[in-house]
C-alpha cells in the first residue's frame, strides 16, 4: 500500500518533470511555431544562471525564480531580434540556425565555464511515508508545474494580452488588421517561451544536476510532448505530459527503464498515427 | 581568373603531391600519428580532457626531442561523439594519413568500429579507456582498467565495511552489462547475492522508481555503472529523497567527467570509487605532473581520474616501445610493447602483460569527500583480468575475439 502511493507519488513527478521541460517549447514552438532546435540548451543556460548566482550567494529562491528566468527570456530576446525574426517563415532556415546556436551555446559554457562549476544540493529535506523516504523537494516540482500551467492557461484564456496574443497566433493578419501590434506580441511571447524555459532549467538543476551539453538530454521529448499536444499548446502539452509521463514511468516501473523509454515512443507513433494533429487536433479544441 | 576556391585547390594539389611521389622518410621528417576523442556532443566531457592528457604526453615527448630523433605530427579528429566519424576518420587516418600508431575514443561502440578497421590496415591501436574487457587482438594495446579488476576490490571493501548484499544499477549497454555480470560473479564469488539489478538506457534521467524499489529491497551497498550526463540526475534525486545517508554508495564510473567538483559535497560526499589514478595520490611523481598539467591547461578542465590520464600513459607507453624497437614499424614496435616493457606515470607504473595487451596498473580505493577524492587504500600492480583465462596472444597470435566471463 506504501508502495503504491510513493510509486505514484514518483509518476506524478515524472509527468511534472516532462510538462516542465516541454512547457517553454509549447509557447516558442505550439504557440508560434518557430522550430527552435536550441531548447535544451535554453533549459542549460537557465540551470547555470541559477548554479552561478546560487553559488555567487544570491538568495537560493531569487536565483531560481527570479534571475535564471530573466536571464534566459534576455537570451530569448537577443535570440528573436537578430535570428528568428529574420528568418520569418522559413522553416528550414530556422532549424539551422538554432541548430547552430545550440552547438555555440554548448561550446560557449563548455569553454567559459568549463566543468568546474558547482551545482546545488536538493533544499528542503524528506518526508517519511511508511518505511519510504521521499525528498520534499518532488513536490515542489509538482507544485511549480501545476502553478505555471495554470497561470499560463488562465492569462492566455481570459486576460486582454492573453486574447492579443491568441489571435496574433490563429491570424496574424486580421490580428495587425484590427490594430495588434503582431510583430511586438511575436516577440514578446518567444521572451515568455524562454523565461518559462530559464525557469524549467533552474527548477530541475538541483535534481538534474547542470552540465555543458545536458540539453541533448530533454530537447528530444520536449519537442514529442509538444508534437504530440497538438494545435492548442499549452492544453495539449500538459495533457501530452500526462500520457507520456504515466506511460513512461509505468512501464519502467512493472519491467525495465528500456521498456518505459520504448513505451513512450510507441504510444507517440500510435497516438500521431490516430490524431495525426495531435492531442488537441480532436479534443479540447477550443481551449488555449 | 584566380578566385579564391581555384587557389584554394592548387593549394591542395600542391599539398598532395610530395604523398604521391613516395619520398623515402628522411631522418628529421616528423612521425605521423592519429588521435581521435570526442571533443564536442555528448561525450565531450571526458573527451576534452583526454586530448588534454594526450596533448601533455604528445608535448613532452617533442619538447625533449621527438621519437628517434623525429617529431611527432598529432593528425587530431574530432569524433563529435558520432559513430560515422570514427569510422571515416580511421579510415583516413590508416589510408590517407598514414600514421603509424591511433589513439583515442570512449564508448564500447567507438572502439568496436575502429578496431577492425585499424587491424585490416595494419595500424596499430591503442585504446585507453576503462572498459568492459576482453578484447583479445594483437594489434590492439588496453591501458585502462576492466571490471574484473574495479569490481572485485569494491565488492571485497563492501563486504568488510557493510555486507554482501549489493544492488546494481548499470549503464544499459555492453559496459554496463558486462560490468553486472563480473559483479553477479564477484558477489556469489565472496558468499554474497545480488538483490537487485536495473540498467538504464543513456538518455533516462528519472530514478524515482528505482529509488523506492531499492528503499524495498533493503540492500547492504549500492553499486552504479552510470555513464553520461543524463545518468547524473541520479545523485540528485537519491539525496533528495535522504538515500545517501541510508545506504552505502558505490561506483565503477563516479569521476570520470569532474564530478567531484561539480557536485555539492553534501550530495555525493562518501560515494565510494576505485581508479588508477586521483589528483590526491601523494607522490612527487604525480605532484610534478600535475602541477606541469595545470601550468598548461589552467584549472577550468574540471578534475582528472584515471579515464582521461591513461591517455597521457598511452602515448608514453607507445614512445616507449618505438624507442625499445628504434622504428616506428608497426610489428617491430609489438613486439617491442610485448616484451612486457611498462613506464613510470602519476598513478604510478603501468606494465603490459604480453599475453592479453592489457595492463597491471597501480590500484586505488578512494572516497568523495568535500571535492576531493580521500585515498583509503592502495592495491600495487594489480594484474589485468583475463575473463577464464581465454586471451592469450603469445601462444595465439592470430586471436580476434573478445571474451566475456562465462556465467
Amino acid at each position: 500500500m506504501d508502495l503504491a502511493l510513493v510509486v505514484g507519488l514518483h509518476l506524478l513527478h515524472a509527468v511534472a518533470s516532462l510538462a516542465l521541460v516541454s512547457i517553454g517549447l509549447a509557447v516558442i514552438f505550439g504557440m508560434l511555431r518557430v522550430i527552435n532546435f536550441a531548447h535544451g540548451e535554453f533549459l542549460m543556460v537557465g540551470g547555470y544562471a541559477f548554479v552561478l548566482s546560487a553559488g555567487a550567494g544570491v538568495n537560493l529562491w531569487l536565483a531560481m525564480l527570479v534571475i535564471a528566468p530573466a536571464a534566459v527570456g534576455g537570451l530569448g530576446y537577443l535570440v528573436e531580434r537578430l535570428v528568428i525574426r529574420r528568418l520569418r517563415g522559413d522553416v528550414l532556415a530556422t532549424i539551422l540556425a538554432t541548430w547552430g546556436l545550440s552547438l555555440f551555446l554548448v561550446g560557449l559554457a563548455a569553454t567559459v565555464l568549463g566543468y568546474r562549476q558547482q551545482g546545488v544540493a536538493p533544499p528542503f529535506g524528506t518526508i517519511e511515508i511508511g518505511s519510504y523516504t521521499l525528498g520534499i523537494y518532488m513536490f515542489f516540482v509538482i507544485g511549480v508545474t501545476v502553478a505555471v500551467v495554470l497561470a499560463l492557461f488562465a492569462w492566455l484564456r481570459w486576460s486582454r494580452t492573453g486574447l492579443l496574443v491568441r489571435g496574433t497566433m490563429q491570424d496574424a493578419g486580421l490580428a495587425a488588421g484590427l490594430g495588434a501590434d503582431t510583430g511586438r506580441i511575436r516577440s514578446a511571447t518567444f521572451v515568455l517561451g524562454s523565461a518559462l524555459s530559464g525557469l524549467a532549467g533552474a527548477v530541475l538543476a538541483p535534481l538534474a544536476g547542470v552540465l555543458p551539453e545536458i540539453g541533448a538530454t530533454y530537447v528530444v521529448k520536449a519537442f514529442i510532448t509538444v508534437i504530440s499536444g497538438g494545435t492548442t499548446a499549452l492544453t495539449g502539452t500538459a495533457l501530452a505530459a500526462v500520457l507520456f509521463g504515466l506511460t513512461s514511468q509505468a512501464a519502467a516501473f512493472l519491467s525495465r527503464p528500456v521498456v518505459g523509454e520504448v513505451a513512450l515512443l510507441v504510444v507517440a507513433v500510435v497516438l500521431l498515427r490516430l490524431l495525426p494533429t495531435g492531442i488537441t487536433g480532436r479534443y479540447f479544441r477550443r481551449a488555449p | 581568373m584566380l578566385n579564391r576556391r581555384s587557389f584554394l585547390e592548387g593549394l591542395a594539389a600542391g599539398a598532395a603531391l610530395p604523398a604521391l611521389g613516395a619520398v623515402p622518410a628522411h631522418a628529421s621528417d616528423p612521425i605521423p600519428v592519429g588521435a581521435i576523442y570526442d571533443l564536442s556532443g555528448p561525450l565531450q566531457g571526458f573527451g576534452q580532457n583526454q586530448w588534454r592528457c594526450a596533448k601533455l604526453a604528445l608535448d613532452q615527448i617533442n619538447e625533449s626531442g621527438g621519437l628517434l630523433g623525429r617529431p611527432l605530427d598529432v593528425r587530431l579528429y574530432d569524433s563529435q561523439s558520432d559513430m560515422q566519424l570514427y569510422n571515416q576518420f580511421a579510415n583516413q587516418l590508416g589510408l590517407r594519413d598514414r600514421v603509424a600508431v591511433v589513439q583515442g575514443g570512449l564508448t564500447s561502440s567507438s572502439r568496436e568500429v575502429i578496431r577492425p578497421i585499424l587491424r585490416r590496415l595494419e595500424t596499430l591501436y591503442v585504446y585507453n579507456t576503462n572498459y568492459e574487457g576482453g578484447v583479445c587482438d594483437r594489434n590492439f594495446f588496453a591501458t585502462g582498467a576492466t571490471p574484473g579488476i574495479y569490481v572485485d576490490l569494491l565488492l571485497r571493501a563492501a563486504a568488510e565495511r557493510w555486507g554482501k548484499r549489493v544492488y546494481v544499477l548499470a549503464a544499459d549497454y555492453n559496459y554496463g552489462q558486462i560490468s553486472a555480470q563480473w559483479i553477479r560473479r564477484g558477489a556469489r564469488a565472496l558468499g554474497g547475492e545480488v538483490v537487485g539489478e536495473e540498467f538504464f538506457p543513456l538518455d533516462v534521467n528519472q530514478f524515482g522508481a528505482t529509488i523506492s524499489r531499492i528503499q524495498a529491497a533493503a540492500p547492504d551497498v549500492v553499486l552504479n555503472v552510470f555513464v553520461g550526463p543524463a545518468h547524473e540526475a541520479f545523485y540528485g534525486q537519491w539525496a533528495s529523497a535522504g538515500m545517501h545517508r541510508r545506504f552505502p554508495m558505490m561506483s565503477t564510473t563516479f569521476g570520470g567527467t569532474s564530478e567531484i567538483v561539480r557536485m555539492p559535497p553534501e550530495v555525493v560526499n562518501g560515494i565510494m570509487v576505485i581508479g588508477s589514478y586521483y589528483e590526491s595520490l601523494d607522490d612527487p611523481f604525480n605532484r610534478t605532473w600535475l602541477a606541469e598539467f595545470r601550468r598548461r591547461n589552467g584549472t577550468g578542465y574540471g578534475y582528472l581520474t584515471d579515464v582521461p590520464v591513461k591517455d597521457w600513459y598511452g602515448w608514453m607507453l607507445w614512445a616507449e616501445g618505438v624507442r625499445q624497437a628504434g622504428t616506428t614499424d608497426r610489428d617491430a614496435v609489438v613486439a617491442a610493447l610485448e616484451s612486457g616493457i611498462g613506464v613510470e606515470g602519476p598513478g604510478g607504473p603501468l606494465t603490459i602483460d604480453p599475453r592479453t595487451h592489457h595492463c597491471f596498473m597501480h590500484t586505488h580505493l578512494a572516497e568523495a569527500r568535500d571535492g576531493e577524492f580521500r585515498i583509503l587504500e592502495r592495491y600495487p600492480n594489480v594484474p589485468p583480468t583475463n575473463p577464464d583465462d581465454q586471451c592469450d596472444l603469445q601462444a595465439r597470435p592470430d586471436t580476434n575475439t573478445m571474451y566475456t566471463p562465462d556465467i
